[in-house]
């Protein structure tokens, strides 16, 4: 199974992640984790000039896979040895941090937008406007705009995306006479109909805290449009707006449609009740689809992308956190990087990529879609038409404040919608301390 | 707050005996002819080797994360270390709105802790104390939580509780919509829910203390109350639980440590959500992890370090000066 959790964090069952931070957490406590932590970052980058290293954090067997075949095609084509690291996905990323400072591999793999930019304006990452030169022509705007630091260089080389939408059963909308609601009023109307009808209407699961920032982002922008979703995740706006209040209000009224018991329940199982059709829609990322290990169900299962709530901004953003690749701050073989970030820009290379990993779509707009299925081609499309693109709150926002902040807010949300006035000024007093630090 | 030091009992601390010293007649030379080079080339490695490892990982931590306390540092270079005073202490009374539920759930665990795995572990031992058949049997069972890793634990009991599919709700059928008792996310239960599991594991840790503190009574004090015509419980009460002192003090102690190092259980369970949020897994989340709050974190750690000294120091301080009396 891929790891395609929009934090990029806990995925499957939390026994291996949870183990290690067990351990790690433990260490902590006994007062020597600091420089313990320093010490994981990984060492032996190789340093002729007829290899590339590259630091994954492709730990799982399908992704794993399918970048082998890209390098080995690589490799044929360059004549460049690509010597791959990889560990466990959210090791890596909780290491990033040392191993971006101890002796990184030449280049490593990383998300798009904020979290990009973060390791760029930190000087842990080397500029690649020459590569973007060549490849430049690959992608769309709003790919671009991803791949920028907040110099204006570019640092980084999109590779997979894939988008948020509300999924549901065609089968369950034709037996019902159910309508895909393009307009707020009516996915309300809609949701009380399936009240009716004895279905959940909204599944949901947010035992794992992230599944909650993607219904955040998602009014967010379609009530108060991209340019604030960035404002808001930068720092820049106040959590104590009233267009913040106005999304939690619109939340409110959608939250008695949420399956209950949602702050013990993981996604899959969340995605279980859709499988079984007991539950009408599910907001989520396509990684759902690895629920459906059924092929009749997955051919029967769609896609909406979040109705308009406000008619300035329609739906013209798209939620799609972005992986891609970046190069450390002193690579060892500048000439060979350059070379490996090309050929991964390449509608060729993602192609490739999306032949071994079919639960993604390429990031390029160049690259075929003839081999993709009907949900790979209706996310491709939905990407494609963005005027804009988000990452997900965590990807787009910094991660202290997020995992520390955020996290435990919107599950208090959750479980007292009441209480928002006070809990917005809370975060906004805890965001400014961490983004003043 | 190294959990080593309760285990060994007060008592069992060697205490020199006071009686005369003969060897002390054969003057100070006497120590020279004792120790050859060799010996002191390997007194000084056995001693130096724990010595170093003791004040680098211990203490120069320890401090090291105290001195962070005043500090912010996102863990990138050391150039970004910024001195802030008390303000991060300032914020974690005052704006953490995690911290003050943590503090009291730390409390909650103790007194959970104390007032029934501890008793019903007692209970335990002095039932498998009167060897009745299968003893090795049931002490086994109920000694394997305490070996089981707390995150299995953890992970296991989180499968019981389970909203939809755990053996709770299935059996009292509390997974339907409109039915459901959300064991892990309830703010309102899951520290119960979680205290059940923590509690199964302690009593079988306290069962065994006291068991070893059991086999060390003298039978001769049961017969001799027996002799005297108590009861079962009067026996206990004026005879047995007197003499189990020692083990209470570790027992104490012991219990104490696991309410204050409460952490892997709770992470597995629900990454200390609300309702159980805990002062370690509050550190654990502004320290690990990508563009980390070290300096945050390590007051919270400062604060649980003051914690676990305002236990640890008077019991520290009685055990020595039993000792001075011995």
């Amino acid at each position: 199974m891929t790891d395609l959790s929009p934090s990029g964090l806990s995925l499957p069952s939390p026994s291996r992640r949870s183990l290690l931070r067990g351990v790690g957490g433990a260490a902590l406590v006994a007062g020597a984790g600091i420089p313990l932590l320093s010490a994981c970052g990984s060492s032996g980058s190789s340093s002729d000039s007829k290899t590339v290293s590259v630091g994954s954090n492709d730990s799982d067997a399908v992704p794993k896979k399918a970048y082998a075949d890209v390098y080995a095609a690589f490799q044929k084509q360059s004549g460049l040895t690509v010597k791959v690291n990889t560990k466990d996905h959210n090791t890596f990323q909780e290491q990033i941090n040392s191993y971006l400072q101890g002796t990184p591999d030449d280049v490593f793999k990383w998300f798009a937008g904020y979290r990009m930019q973060f390791f760029a304006a930190k000087n842990l990452a080397s500029p690649i406007d020459d590569v973007w030169e060549k490849i430049g022509a690959n992608f769309p705007d709003a790919m671009k705009k991803l791949s920028k630091g907040a110099d204006g260089k570019y640092y980084f080389v999109p590779m997979t995306t894939y988008p948020w939408a509300i999924f549901y059963r065609k089968s369950v909308f034709a037996a019902k006479g159910y309508e895909v609601p393009t307009t707020w009023d009516q996915l309300v109307a809609l949701c009380k109909q399936m009240k009716k009808d004895g279905l959940v209407p909204i599944a949901f699961g947010d035992k794992d805290a992230w599944p909650a920032m993607g219904t955040f982002d998602q009014i967010n922008f379609r009530l108060n449009g991209y340019d604030f979703h960035v404002d808001l995740m930068a720092g820049k706006a106040a959590w104590t707006d009233a267009k913040v209040k106005a999304v939690f209000d619109h939340w409110a009224e959608l939250l008695p449609y949420h399956q209950d018991g949602f702050m013990g329940r993981t996604w899959q199982d969340a995605a279980q009740t859709l499988v079984s059709k007991k539950a009408g829609m599910y907001l989520l990322g396509t990684f759902v689809a690895q629920q459906f290990t059924n092929k009749a169900d997955l051919d029967d299962l769609d896609f909406f992308a979040f109705p308009e709530i406000n008619s300035a901004y329609g739906q013209d953003t798209v939620e799609a956190p972005t992986d891609g690749f970046m190069v450390s701050k002193s690579p060892k073989n500048k000439a060979g990087v350059t070379k490996l970030l090309e050929y991964l820009g390449t509608p060729a290379a993602e192609e490739l990529y999306l032949k071994g990993d079919p639960s993604v779509v390429a990031a390029s707009n160049k690259a075929s879609t003839s081999a993709y299925s009907a949900l790979q081609k209706k996310a491709f499309e939905m990407i494609g038409q963005a005027k804009s693109l988000t990452q997900f709150m965590d990807r787009d926002s910094r991660p202290d404040f997020t995992s520390t902040v955020m996290q435990p807010g919107l599950q208090k949300f959750l479980q007292n919608p009441k209480g928002v006035d006070s809990l917005l000024s809370s975060i906004e007093r805890q965001k400014k301390t961490i983004f003043a630090s | 707050m190294s959990s080593e030091t309760p285990t060994k009992s007060p008592e069992a601390a060697p205490v020199p005996p006071p009686g005369p010293a003969p060897v002390k007649k054969r003057v100070p030379q006497g120590h020279q002819r004792l120790l050859t080079r060799r010996d002191r080339i390997t007194l000084a490695f056995m001693a130096g080797v724990p010595t170093v490892l003791h004040v680098a990982l211990v203490w120069i931590t320890a401090l090291a994360s105290i001195a962070l306390a005043f500090t912010t540092w996102d863990g990138i270079g050391f150039d970004s270390i910024k001195w802030v005073g008390l303000d991060n202490f300032k914020q974690l009374f005052t704006d953490n709105p995690q911290f003050w539920p943590a503090v009291q759930h730390n409390i909650i665990w103790f007194v959970v802790l104390i007032l029934i795995p501890t008793p019903l572990g007692l209970f335990l031992a002095l039932q498998l104390d009167k060897n009745i058949r299968f003893s090795r049997v049931y002490q086994t069972a109920y000694f394997l939580p305490v070996v089981v890793s707390l995150a299995v634990t953890g992970f296991v009991w989180q499968l019981v509780y389970n909203p939809d599919t755990g053996l709770i709700n299935s059996i009292i059928g509390a997974n339907k919509p409109g039915h459901y008792i959300d064991w892990i996310g309830d703010p309102k239960l899951n520290l119960w829910a979680v205290l059940i599991a923590a509690s199964w594991r302690h009593t079988g840790y306290m069962m065994i203390l006291y068991l070893a503190g059991l086999k060390g009574v003298d039978p001769s004090l049961r017969e001799a109350s027996a002799l005297d015509g108590a009861n079962e419980w009067q026996t206990f009460k004026n005879v047995i639980f007197p003499t189990l002192r020692p083990t209470n003090t570790v027992v104490l102690v012991v219990t104490i440590i696991e309410a204050l190092r409460a952490f892997d259980l709770v992470f597995v369970f629900n990454k200390g959500a609300q309702g159980t949020e805990l002062l370690s897994i509050l550190i654990t989340n502004n320290i690990i992890g990508e563009s980390s709050r070290i300096g945050y974190g390590s007051a919270i750690a400062v604060v649980l370090l003051v914690i676990s000294l305002a236990v640890i120091i008077p019991y520290l301080i009685a055990t020595f000066r039993k000792e001075r009396r011995a």
